[in-house]
């Protein structure tokens, strides 16, 4: 079996001390910024990125990936014992979580999201493993416009679920395009929006970008409320589910589990997303849904499951097309290139160890994560009792060293306190940043690929219509933007929304 | 006392930093070397190969500190400007040097700010096309090429670079008109190619040896064919006098004194004539060279006429369109 073959290189690669040092490293990371609230994964890997690179570029994915499925168990722990979600995927887990813990049961509640997200984790393993390699050879169809119209595709879904009004999420989006545009025009080479600084000719960087909008204006945005840490203190203990919570729970995490993996493959918010949507349908389904939001554990495993396995989807198309989903992996695609990496259809190929080793990297801190999660539930309780007043400045100080770091450039200093001032108040005015993240990194993609297009195609604009993928794509796209002109298919989107409400991914 | 602690190792380290520059004794700490471009490309392969000699040469260790941005001005911007007493170096590519303080506004260096200490490796540029095109040798494809003006659309990386100066030199040399697409790096040029999305590239040897199973290579600029690939025929061999290459090295900036200047010097050469370091070299795709101070601006000299005469053909000083 040829994939058998693939799992052994990749456990070979991961098996070497220096990568598991890092996979550990990376899960513990994750689990850490799961737990504490305001600490979102997206600013955790911009802020570990500048630490990776002194280390071969498997060592650094394996590390940033593992922050990032590592942060969707720590978040449920936040959840269920103080109500308040460590990070954004674990929203709906409050609902159920913390009323088990109320009632006592919080150690089974913690176990069966371990266990679903351990479980979940292996199936968007296996499903990565089973899609990537046919659709990175599926890719190599992919040129220059099918690019360009699977990118405006994705950002059009993306605005489509973002919370709060498409108008605002498209001025937010039209706003990135725009920084996107400082620096050199990598067609012609003249400098654009540079005002002579030497430091913005490769464009706005992303790491100062992410860091102040992720990093700064969150803690601003916290300093300015108290968070209430009332942790429960009782002991947790029982954390191995019994029998009957296996039953019930069994369904809920597999479905969870396939849900998860394909909405993960969407470009959005898949792990906010996915939790939803797995208790809208637990719910459904349950047989006695009027119990749902009192404490059932079908509450707990299947949003948890489903923000996991999505994680393992949205690798997908980072691996096989290069194109970034969310704001987390729009960074990994940041780490990729400073790697020197250019991610894309030859990657799996080219790269063999950095595919494989990441997938088999994946296995194995899913197991760490167990190992970190259960046992160690003290230790994270801890955690949740550092007093802000610490925690802040030094996140803040982990800003400037990290951006300081990069280039060494006071310039970038300043971009990132910009952003971040830009970001606080884009926060007050309900501004999401996802897409505008999204469009510093996409913004330069399109560009290129859209002039590439029109060079092939010499001017000829029907070049997106006439080959075939890339007209499905700007088809759905017209679709999908002049869907909330429906009015029953607009109110659709409104609940989409307010489920989606409040998300950070 | 955690304080004391604290300043304590700041003045050791302050005290390590302020080395004494005199020339007699150089060097003496450690060799920052300044790599314009991001980790894994060319450049980096080149001074990572080299890192364990020059350490053991000159007794001393190597940082490679990368400065990536402007299509490496950032970083040529900021040695030209570095204290100039041999403990900044810098990698640096010629066309590139040579063109963008013609070409970029902001550039903050001239190409006579530096003394180029050695040239370590070049890269001839190939032509190559994709698996399915119509022509498979040069001369088909100038044939086809004549055949439909404009419509065969051909790839480089950058405009003002090797690749892009290499195709306006090749449409001089044999009268047909290509459409220049421009890439921002290797690798999406690639999967562009052999997904057959554009017909040609003018690219690095690199490329051409890595992919040389996918697409179909032409013909490469070395004066002889290359032991990497030896069914390439070179263009000198199609009765094209066209040597277009990539040529990278270390440099420094020029008021370094002379006699630092001729100590780094030594420890480039010696490391570049190792045996074990061509054969490593020559396994990535490089043309690896042995150039000293004197031999490296000689090249310079001639690239740097070669490319004006190129710019004037093509009266490329002016706005185009």
């Amino acid at each position: 079996m040829d994939i058998l073959t693939h799992m052994a290189f990749g456990a070979q690669i991961i098996l070497q001390p220096i990568n598991l040092l890092f996979c550990f490293l990376g899960v513990l990371m994750g689990t850490l910024v799961g737990v504490l609230p305001g600490l979102g994964p997206t600013a955790a890997i911009a802020l570990l990125l500048p630490n990776t690179f002194h280390v071969s570029p498997v060592t650094a994915i394996i590390m940033l990936a593992g922050i990032y499925y590592g942060a969707m168990y720590g978040g449920s722990t936040t959840s269920i014992l103080v109500n308040i979600p460590g990070e954004a995927a674990s929203v709906i887990t409050c609902l159920d979580g913390y009323q088990m813990a109320l009632k006592g049961r919080a150690g089974p509640a913690l176990g069966i999201a371990a266990f679903g997200s351990f479980i979940a984790g292996t199936v968007s393993i296996i499903g990565l493993m089973l899609v990537a390699p046919p659709l990175a050879r599926f890719a190599l169809a992919f040129g220059p416009p099918e690019y360009f119209s699977l990118m405006l595709l994705g950002i059009v879904i993306l605005i489509y679920l973002a919370s709060g009004s498409i108008l605002k999420a498209l001025m937010i989006f039209v706003f990135g395009l725009l920084i996107s545009t400082i620096g050199m025009d990598s067609i012609s080479g003249t400098q654009r929006l540079t005002f002579g600084i030497l430091e913005l000719c490769d464009g706005v960087g992303l790491i100062p970008a992410i860091m102040g909008l992720f990093g700064v204006a969150e803690v601003i945005a916290n300093v300015e409320q108290a968070i209430r840490t009332d942790v429960i203190t009782t002991k947790v203990k029982n954390l191995l589910p019994n029998l009957q919570d296996w039953k019930d729970s069994f369904w809920p995490i597999i479905r969870g589990s396939v849900l998860g993996f394909f909405i993960g493959i969407l470009p959005g918010p898949a792990p906010v997303i996915s939790s939803f949507s797995s208790y809208a349908i637990e719910k459904k389904l349950s047989k006695h849904p009027e119990k749902f939001g009192t404490g059932v554990i079908e509450g707990v495993a299947g949003p948890e499951s489903a923000n996991n396995s999505a994680t393992g989807g949205a690798f997908i198309p980072l691996f096989t097309l290069g194109i970034p989903v969310n704001s987390v992996i729009a960074i990994l695609l940041g780490a990729f290139m400073i790697h020197g990496i250019q991610p894309g259809p030859m990657i799996i190929t080219k790269y063999p160890d950095l595919f494989w080793g990441t997938i088999m990297s994946m296995y194995l801190g899913n197991i760490m994560l167990l190992v970190l999660n259960l046992p160690l539930i003290g230790l994270w309780v801890q955690v949740l009792k550092v007093p802000y007043p610490i925690l802040f400045p030094l996140i803040l100080l982990f800003c400037l060293v990290g951006v300081y770091s990069l280039n060494y450039s006071l310039v970038e200093i300043a971009l990132m306190i910009g952003f971040g001032v830009f970001g606080y108040l884009a926060k007050k005015f309900q501004f999401e940043m996802a897409p505008l993240v999204l469009a510093i990194v996409i913004g330069p993609m399109m560009e290129n690929n859209l002039r590439l297009s029109l060079v092939i195609s010499q001017g000829n604009p029907m070049i997106f219509i006439t080959h075939p993928i890339s007209a499905a794509c700007i088809f759905t796209t017209l679709a999908l933007l002049i869907s909330p002109l429906v009015p029953w298919i607009g109110k659709r989107r409104q609940k989409l929304q307010e489920k989606v409400e409040g998300e950070e991914v | 006392m955690k304080r004391w602690k604290w300043m304590f190792v700041t003045l050791v380290i302050f005290s390590m930093l302020t080395v004494s520059t005199s020339a007699q004794d150089f060097p003496k700490g450690l060799i920052t070397y300044m790599n314009p471009f991001n980790p894994g490309g060319e450049v980096d392969i080149a001074a990572r190969a080299m890192q364990p000699y020059l350490e053991k040469n000159l007794g001393v260790s190597f940082v490679i500190n990368y400065l990536p941005g402007a299509g490496g001005a950032l970083c040529w911007s900021k040695l030209a400007a570095a204290k100039p007493d041999g403990y900044t170096i810098g990698g640096f590519s010629i066309p590139h040097i040579i063109l963008q303080p013609m070409f970029m506004k902001d550039v903050a260096f001239k190409t006579d700010d530096f003394v180029i200490l050695a040239i370590v490796e070049y890269t001839p540029i190939g032509l190559a096309v994709k698996k399915d095109f119509k022509a498979s040798t040069v001369k088909e494809f100038i044939d086809y090429a004549k055949a439909n003006p404009g419509k065969v659309s051909c790839g480089g990386v950058g405009k003002f670079t090797g690749h892009h100066f290499a195709t306006l030199q090749f449409m001089k040399m044999t009268g047909v008109k290509l459409n220049y697409a421009t890439f921002t790096g290797t690798a999406p040029m690639q999967t562009a190619l052999m997904g057959g999305h554009i017909d040609a590239v003018f690219s690095n040897s690199t490329m051409m040896v890595s992919s040389r199973e996918e697409i179909k290579v032409l013909a490469v600029g070395s004066p002889e064919r290359m032991p990497q690939l030896p069914d390439v025929p070179t263009f000198k061999e199609l009765d094209l006098e066209f040597y277009p290459r990539i040529a990278r090295g270390v440099m420094v900036p020029k008021a370094v004194p002379r006699e630092i200047q001729v100590r780094l010097e030594k420890a480039f050469l010696d490391t570049t004539s190792k045996p074990e370091f061509k054969v490593k070299m020559e396994q990535a795709g490089f043309v690896p060279q042995v150039m000293g101070i004197a031999d490296s601006h000689k090249y310079l000299e001639a690239e740097t006429k070669l490319l004006n005469k190129l710019i004037q053909d093509y009266n490329l000083l002016q706005p185009t369109k």
